[in-house]
């Protein structure tokens, strides 16, 4: 039985919703019990977006995550405001590409991820969420590989499905912490 | 078993309204609640239904007023304020019998107060903003599930008692995703000109009637007058007895028994268990309806087990009087409360718990 | 033998006996009202909303399906109806107090949505029901409850021009005032009724009719001097005629 608490941060119009989102929409598809909360007010593109997602064995009871055991952020003030709430032994995944500070915990795991400039390399540069969603997937194992691309199949169909082939490259762009 | 989709709850909420009836949907843009008018405006034309935005709530509540009462099938939705400026329309509404499906995603505080998640609005929607004796019945739901359930089996419950009935969710609730099974869609008329033989006191036209239909919220005459609030009142006292609905958790050996709805209910089952790991006996009451206030699991508690019960609310006690009447004061109530739009941890509960036994003993 | 008079009595309007003083103008109107809605036998497709006011008890005397709506919001309840039966007559009867003053938001979007039913505005410059209080269309140094030494600009401003008002949004269609003052004004009142119908059955959009109207309790005139005052008064504040009408008829 294991529950994987999951909080995602960064600026408006980073696509982190939509991190949070097909990391559940997949997490359901493999039949696990899911919630997905994500903050919401006044604020819009380039103001500050956090999303929690949950993903357990077991019926969830409360969707707001204060504690998680993944925490991603991906630019500059998100992680000053998420840092602390990784768990002691959790993950923390960072955007290199903007977040310059060092990490001051010692009692988990940090993962650097160039987001911005790999997604660059796969010839999306908005793609930065995309990347690191891979290294999610990639390190933590908390969803299937195999289904996260599918999920991007779907995600990227229609008129989206242009935009298919450079999402899947930035999807593998992360290979090693 | 049917297929398991992740949808937000405003739009699961939405598509639930759809699924149970509804064929009409009024709205107005207000946080935390705006995909629901955002998706009933290109879903339900596709569904053939009809979508207005209304110029303000007021303007929400009199066109489902007018839709109800030529009895088309009407959902609305709103968020705390909101629903503040439509009371006039709910006590008019049931004055005149006219049913209706309304969802409140609630925020917090009071005047403008806050966008995020709150339960102020338990007052205004177990007692009513409005004038007069009227009352409308409130469900809330505490997952999707429930919500998608509650608000599917809404309008026959508002047909059957020819009156609106309230969902109370809160901001969480409306933004968060969660997998739902949604039900079957129903037809409860076939067309427009179904509507006469599915619900006769209508206003469909007095064509090929015996008499012509009225429906009216006036009566000049005090004997008259009394006469029918007494007829409605006996239809209260059926709702209050048919409609109440509560879950209980674990509150047979409980010492503590949290009392919780919507989405602190979520909240509270992962506090009981924490507790329970450590071997305080916690159970929880979830009132379901909240008007009418579920008695019975109120009455089976027993003082010689249960030492304490505790409302635990995004709200500064509104429910502790209705707690305390359906405990008939037997045991004491104490409040655990966030608001402001604040949602508690699991770990703070649990520590105002093991304060609270400190000082009982 | 011809007919020249034949009363509506028993078909568009009921056998009840009116709640209106002696002189009031919604007898006069309801009348109109039902006679032409059964000169185009329709009064079993017609539905009708009643404002707050003393025509609050409308329905009790105009013989078509109706119900009552809540301070000046009878054209949002007329919408919801005529939403749900497109193919009906629908239609709300207001006062000024009502429809020009707490739901001015209400007629204002009903026309701006164009929506396809009928307002009959019943304009007497005054609130009848409530005991004579001031109404927005109430004219300068006219006397009521609460302005006992007559309207005055600097405290309350004009009176306003409800029929001009709507005619300047795109989707009121049908916009004309009329007055019931007169024999003469009667008969063109009942014409603009029709005229105004005829729009809504054909679905162009939203119709209006204001009607000038006398309160001789209110105003402390006799039935007779109150129809002469609203040629005095009213009618040089309030011009009567057509403000909008469909292109093709222009």
């Amino acid at each position: 039985m294991s529950t994987n608490r999951v909080m995602i941060a960064g600026s408006g119009g980073q696509g982190i919703i939509l991190m949070g989102k097909l990391l559940a929409y997949v997490a359901m598809e493999e039949g696990k019990e899911v919630t997905f909360l994500p903050s919401y007010g006044a604020e819009m593109r380039g103001g500050t977006a956090n999303c929690s997602v949950i993903i357990s064995d077991r019926p969830i009871s409360c969707p707001v995550v204060h504690k998680a055991d993944i925490v991603v952020v991906m630019n500059q003030p998100s992680f000053e405001k998420f840092e602390s709430a990784v768990e002691p032994g959790g993950s923390l995944f960072l955007n290199s590409t903007l977040i310059k500070d060092p990490v001051t915990r010692t009692d988990i795991e940090i993962y650097k991820v160039d987001a911005n400039k790999l997604a660059e390399d796969a010839g999306i540069g908005r793609s930065a969420n995309i990347v690191m969603l891979g290294a999610i997937v990639r390190q933590t194992g908390i969803v299937k590989i195999e289904n996260v691309t599918k999920a991007l199949k779907k995600e990227f169909s229609g008129k989206k499905v242009v935009y298919l082939d450079a999402n899947l490259l930035a999807f593998q762009a992360w290979k090693t912490g | 078993m049917a297929e398991r989709v992740l949808m937000k709850g405003n739009e699961a909420f939405a598509e639930a309204a759809i699924r149970g009836g509804c064929r009409f949907y009024v709205g107005y843009p207000i946080t935390p609640q705006s995909e629901i008018p955002e998706f009933m405006s290109h879903e339900l034309p596709k569904r053939g239904g009809t979508f207005i935005q209304a110029e303000s709530e007021l303007g929400t509540i009199n066109m489902s007023y007018g839709i109800g009462c030529a009895g088309g099938n009407v959902f609305i939705s709103s968020a705390s304020p909101g629903i503040a400026l439509m009371q006039e329309g709910f006590s008019f509404l049931c004055s005149a019998e006219v049913p209706l499906v309304a969802m409140n995603v609630s925020r917090s505080g009071a005047g403008i107060g806050g966008i995020q998640p709150g339960q102020c609005d338990y007052n205004q929607v177990t007692r009513g903003g409005g004038n007069g004796d009227y009352h409308i019945p409130v469900f809330a739901p505490s997952t999707m599930q429930d919500a998608v359930d509650i608000i599917y089996e809404s309008f026959e419950i508002a047909d059957r008692y020819r009156n609106p009935v309230m969902i109370l969710a809160d901001g969480m609730m409306g933004q968060m995703m969660e997998p739902v099974v949604l039900p079957e869609p129903k037809t409860l008329y076939k067309d427009e000109a179904d509507i006469a033989n599915y619900k006769p006191w209508a206003l469909t036209g007095s064509k090929g009637k015996a008499n012509r239909n009225r429906i009216k919220s006036y009566h000049a005459h005090p004997a008259e007058l009394e006469q029918y609030i007494d007829y409605l009142y006996e239809k209260y006292m059926r709702m209050e007895k048919e409609l109440q609905r509560a879950e209980s958790y674990h509150t047979d050996d409980a010492e503590i028994v949290f009392v919780a709805y919507g989405s602190m209910a979520r909240i509270v089952r992962e506090v009981l268990e924490v507790l329970r790991k450590d071997g305080i006996k916690a159970g929880m009451i979830r009132p379901i309806s909240l008007w009418p206030f579920p008695t019975a699991p109120f009455e089976a508690l027993n003082p010689e087990v249960t030492k304490v019960v505790i409302s635990a609310e995004m709200s500064k006690g509104q429910m502790i009087p209705d707690i305390r009447l359906a405990l008939k004061d037997r045991i004491p109530v104490k409040l655990f409360s966030r608001t402001g739009g604040i949602i508690p941890s699991t770990e703070e509960i649990v520590a105002f718990v093991k304060t609270l036994r400190k000082e009982l003993k | 033998m011809k007919a020249i008079y034949q009363s509506t009595v028993g078909e568009g309007l009921t056998l009840t006996d009116t709640s209106y003083c002696p002189g009031c103008g919604h007898g006069i109107i309801h009348k109109l009202v039902m006679e032409s809605i059964a000169e185009l036998g329709k009064l079993g497709e017609t539905i009708g909303v009643s404002p707050i006011g003393c025509s609050v008890v409308a329905h009790e005397y105009m013989n078509v399906e109706m119900c009552e709506a809540a301070h000046g919001r009878a054209p949002a309840v007329a919408t919801g109806i005529k939403r749900v039966h497109p193919n009906h007559i629908v239609f709300s009867y207001q006062g000024d107090g009502d429809l020009a003053s707490i739901g001015m938001t209400e007629i204002v979007h009903a026309a701006m949505r164009g929506e396809k039913f009928t307002t009959f505005f019943v304009n007497n410059a005054i609130y009848g029901m409530t005991g004579g209080q001031m109404a927005p269309t109430t004219l300068l140094g006219q006397k009521s409850t609460t302005s006992i030494d007559g309207r005055k600009k600097e405290i309350s401003g004009m009176p306003i021009r409800v029929s001009e008002l709507l005619a300047t949004i795109d989707g009121a269609v049908y916009v004309e005032r009329v007055a019931v003052n007169t024999p003469a004004n009667v008969r063109k009142a009942k014409q603009a009724i029709k005229r105004a119908l005829d729009v809504q059955q054909r679905k162009l959009g939203f119709s209006f009719v204001e009607f000038l109207s006398s309160c001789p309790t209110n105003w402390g005139l006799t039935p007779v001097n109150a129809l002469k005052w609203v040629g005095e008064h009213m009618i040089p504040y309030y011009p009567l005629g057509i403000f909008k009408q469909p292109e093709e008829e222009k």
